[in-house]
């Protein structure tokens, strides 16, 4: 007989509230999680949807807040972002395809630049700035606060994600794809490049459209490698000076706390219009991993 | 059809192309390796000539900090005491939370929730951090901290900033966290239950201990996201250095400094310009420690299992 | 008994005239490592015929026929030893370029393995890597032909070789292989993945392209052996050392009613698996 005695009741009732209550608490968590991300959006909207207008995008800045719009920066952005796409695209998927296709892994040196890669993904971006102030801006290059060193810096900051999204990429296509290819007699380089890289082309895209919406929205980096905060033209070329839109935004929340009635809801719309660009970027991300992901 | 017997020619031309391709794609590779370098080089560089203008010592253990002022003091424990206050702070919001969520979605939650939750989690993890900055400042310290809870703090202090990085660092706690958790094989759940276990019981005693070591790399890694934090200090943190633990008022942070210093023109060479790359090399140190015990930690759970 | 030499000849003498041998292995051994996978393996490949690999599990075979086209080189920590000659020249030399090699030495695997591309650029995809001349319209209708495939085939050239079921994308592997115009074609274990009436329809296939092909098919599948091949070698792991090892080389015929070596006879006989 069981030591537990023949008949089999139904749990204790202290048992049944301890694992209720459990639960309940771990639904709390995420319930807190979620409802302050709700609250935030909400709070966002009701300040900045009142400013948020087509004068709101196709205007400059202004020492007049009605005036003020947000077209520098929303220019100074696209600037950026076309500046680092061409940055991190060639150098992640090359550094990708070097790792995953052609280096030793038991060679110490390409273990040294993978653990480089794993900690570089996590250091703070406002080193990043630093590292951009002192070899772009000044220093080597002395290429000034323009938009090639604001675009160059950030995709510094980004590239370990695309090389690592790049690397998952290629990882997933199956070496069977590989083995075919070579035994008819193509190169190593001609199985990449036909084969194993077209296939993971959808992978390493919506890589480096989530490391955009990473860069997009980065303020630190900006700040110490100097983009302006009052500018009153976009953009004309690569040695431009720029404003970028979260620069905007923050010069527009340093003049809230002194004149809060004035430029707090422009900061605000700031915001939505950068969250619309993000929702728009990652739902393009999410599209092309849904339609063109590989099913092996 | 290949000719017969010996005319046969099985020797190929050396392949330079392919020699070229791999130089060139390794050449890709080294640019990450020099990322790192530069990074490394340029903050020992300066912060090198800056000790020797402010001596090492008094940098590293001086309790004032105010270095644009007259007499000017470079101590740089306040700024140290606002990173980790603010850092302290958000664990004790982001870590209990995201493991919560985390435990939540690995052991509790159906799948239909758990496709619904994660794009939420993926969300948060994706706004930029001056949109928190923003929120802290003008809604959550003015309504929530002051008027809500009637706390006596200044408009910009450090719990708020504390809170509110916390709560932008629960999607690396939990994503990780629950990836560790849902890594533990069945088999060991399946074994618990079928001694009778709780599903509490099975979930703390089984699940979470056994998960343990990808869970702390999460901390870890969410800890060092926190002291990394720039943005949400700058807006509302405060730029008044503190050596103190009142987090009430404002805190001055490592990355606070760095940010509203490089903001105006510094000129290369000045005092100023020195003692950015002198506390980046503080920041960096200090971040740079937790990531490498982050990393070894996940090594440790993912080779348990896979 | 000795271990690793062909069994003795039956007594009578062939009347049929050997074919000449295409591929010869003398004293072939492989290592992973410092693991030895297969060691001292001689024998030939005759041109024209089917040669069959038999043997269980673990025995090396599919590990040997991957040095026939080179391969092993994909794997780092492999080593070959001994010599493959093909029309005398060693595979292994250190002029040799393995892309020569496997345009002449093609493999199927065994899962059927097709690009993620139309059948056409599957069937294409050799001849146009290998900068070979010609209408290439042409090159994939003879492949497709050639691997038995092309009535299924010739009204969806454009759709992706993955709709297709699993006996014809194998087909389709072979005539991918066929197109590049190979002189050996090596199969390791092609039907394994298949069901019967596809195995069926393949092995009928390598009976038609014994006559202008060499083919080399690794299989388990004894009655398969007995039913397509011309020669048999039987492998088997030498259960002090655990590499593989060849026991006996000989006409299919001997081999599966007349075996020399005991070990051969228990195998083919079905005592042991």
């Amino acid at each position: 007989m069981s030591a537990h005695g023949e008949t089999v009741g139904r749990p204790s009732s202290a048992r049944r509230a301890k694992d209720l209550a459990f639960r309940l608490a771990l639904l709390g968590c995420l319930a807190v999680a979620i409802g302050l991300l709700g609250i935030l959006l909400v709070d966002a909207v009701l300040d900045g949807a009142g400013a948020l207008d087509w004068d709101f995008i196709n205007s400059f800045t202004s020492i007049t807040a009605d005036k003020a719009g947000i077209q520098a920066a929303l220019w100074g952005t696209i600037w950026l972002m076309g500046v680092c796409a061409l940055f991190i695209i060639p150098v992640g998927v090359a550094t990708a395809i070097y790792l995953e296709e052609y280096a030793d892994e038991t060679r110490w040196w390409n273990r040294v630049i993978e653990l480089n890669i794993q900690n570089l993904a996590a250091v703070p971006s406002i080193v990043y700035g630093i590292l951009g102030l002192a070899f772009l801006v000044r220093g080597p290059l002395n290429l000034g606060q323009v938009v090639l060193a604001g675009g160059l810096t950030l995709g510094l900051l980004v590239l370990p994600m695309v090389i690592i999204a790049g690397r998952e990429a290629l990882r997933a296509v199956p070496s069977s794809i590989r083995e075919g290819s070579m035994a008819l007699g193509a190169t190593q380089w001609q199985t990449i490049w036909r084969q194993v890289l077209p296939a993971a082309v959808p992978g390493i895209a919506t890589g480096v459209i989530l490391a955009l919406s990473r860069a997009i929205g980065e303020t630190a980096p900006l700040i110490v490698i100097g983009a302006a905060t009052v500018i009153f033209a976009n953009p004309t070329g690569l040695g431009s000076d720029f404003t970028a839109m979260p620069i905007q935004i923050f010069d527009w929340i340093s003049r809230a706390s002194n004149d809060i009635n004035d430029y707090r809801p422009l900061a605000a719309a700031g915001i939505l219009v950068l969250i619309l660009l993000l929702l728009a970027m990652n739902g393009v991300a999410i599209w092309l991993r849904n339609r063109y992901e590989q099913k092996w | 059809m290949e000719a017969a017997a010996t005319t046969i020619r099985l020797q190929g031309r050396r392949r330079h192309g392919e020699l070229a391709v791999r130089l060139l794609l390794g050449l890709a590779a080294l640019v990450s390796l020099l990322t790192t370098v530069g990074i490394v080089y340029a903050l020992l560089e300066e912060t090198v000539v800056f000790f020797g203008e402010v001596g090492a010592h008094d940098y590293l253990f001086g309790t004032k900090w105010t270095p644009l002022f007259e007499p000017a003091s470079f101590g740089v424990l306040p700024l140290v005491a606002g990173t980790l206050a603010t850092s302290a702070i958000a664990m004790l919001v982001a870590v209990p939370l995201g493991l919560g969520a985390a435990i939540y979605l690995s052991e509790y939650a159906r799948p239909r929730v758990r496709k619904t939750v994660k794009p939420i989690l993926e969300l948060l993890a994706g706004i930029p951090t001056i949109v928190f900055g923003y929120f802290a400042l003008t809604f959550f310290t003015p309504e929530i901290l002051r008027a809500f809870f009637n706390l006596d703090v200044g408009i910009f202090n450090a719990l708020a900033a504390g809170i509110i990085i916390g709560f932008l660092t629960i999607p690396i706690v939990a994503s990780i966290s629950e990836d560790a958790m849902r890594s533990v094989p069945q088999s060991l759940r399946e074994g618990a239950f079928g001694l009778g276990a709780s599903k509490l019981q099975v979930t703390m005693r089984v699940v979470f201990p056994a998960a343990l070591s990808g869970i702390v790399a999460s901390v870890v890694l969410a800890m060092s996201r926190a002291v990394g934090e720039t943005m949400v200090v700058v807006i509302a943190g405060g730029l008044q250095p503190q050596w103190g633990a009142d987090v009430g008022k404002s805190m001055e942070t490592l990355t606070a400094f760095i940010a509203s210093t490089a903001k105006g023109d510094v000129p290369t060479g000045s005092i100023e310009y020195k003692t950015l790359f002198a506390v980046g090399t503080t920041l960096f140190v200090i971040t740079f420690v937790l990531n490498m015990f982050s990393i070894r930690f996940v090594r440790k759970y993912r080779q348990v299992y896979e | 008994m000795v271990i690793g030499q062909p069994a003795a000849k039956s007594a009578d003498e062939r009347t049929r005239a050997r074919p000449e041998p295409i591929c010869h292995l003398e004293g072939v051994s492989v290592s992973y490592g410092d693991k030895a996978a297969v060691r001292g393996v001689s024998f030939d490949i005759a041109r024209n015929e089917i040669t069959a690999l038999i043997g269980p599990s673990g025995c090396g075979k599919s590990t040997l026929i991957r040095c026939l086209n080179r391969m092993n080189d994909l794997i780092p920590s492999a080593r070959v030893e001994g010599s493959v000659l093909y029309h005398g020249q060693d595979l292994y030399g250190s002029e040799v370029d393995a892309v020569e090699v496997r345009k002449r030495i093609g493999m199927v695997f065994q899962k059927p393995n097709p690009f993620p591309k139309s059948i056409y650029d599957n069937v294409a995809f050799g001849p146009r890597v290998l900068g070979m001349k010609g209408d290439m319209d042409e090159v994939v209708e003879r492949a497709l032909q050639r691997a038995a495939v092309w009535d299924e085939t010739k009204d969806r050239l454009k759709a992706n070789a993955f709709g297709m079921s699993g006996g014809q994308q194998q087909r389709l592997c072979i005539a991918r292989a066929l197109a590049v115009e190979p002189d050996v074609i090596l199969m390791d274990e092609p039907c394994s993945a298949l069901d019967p009436i596809s195995t069926g329809k393949i092995e009928d296939l390598m009976l038609e392209l014994r006559k202008e092909y060499s083919i080399v098919i690794v299989t388990h599948n004894m009655q398969q052996a007995a039913r397509v091949s011309d020669r048999t070698a039987f492998f088997t792991v030498d259960p002090e050392d655990r590499v593989g090892r060849l026991v006996e080389y000989d006409d299919t015929e001997t081999v599966f009613t007349n075996p020399g070596d005991a070990r051969t006879e228990a195998y083919v006989t079905g005592k042991v698996g």
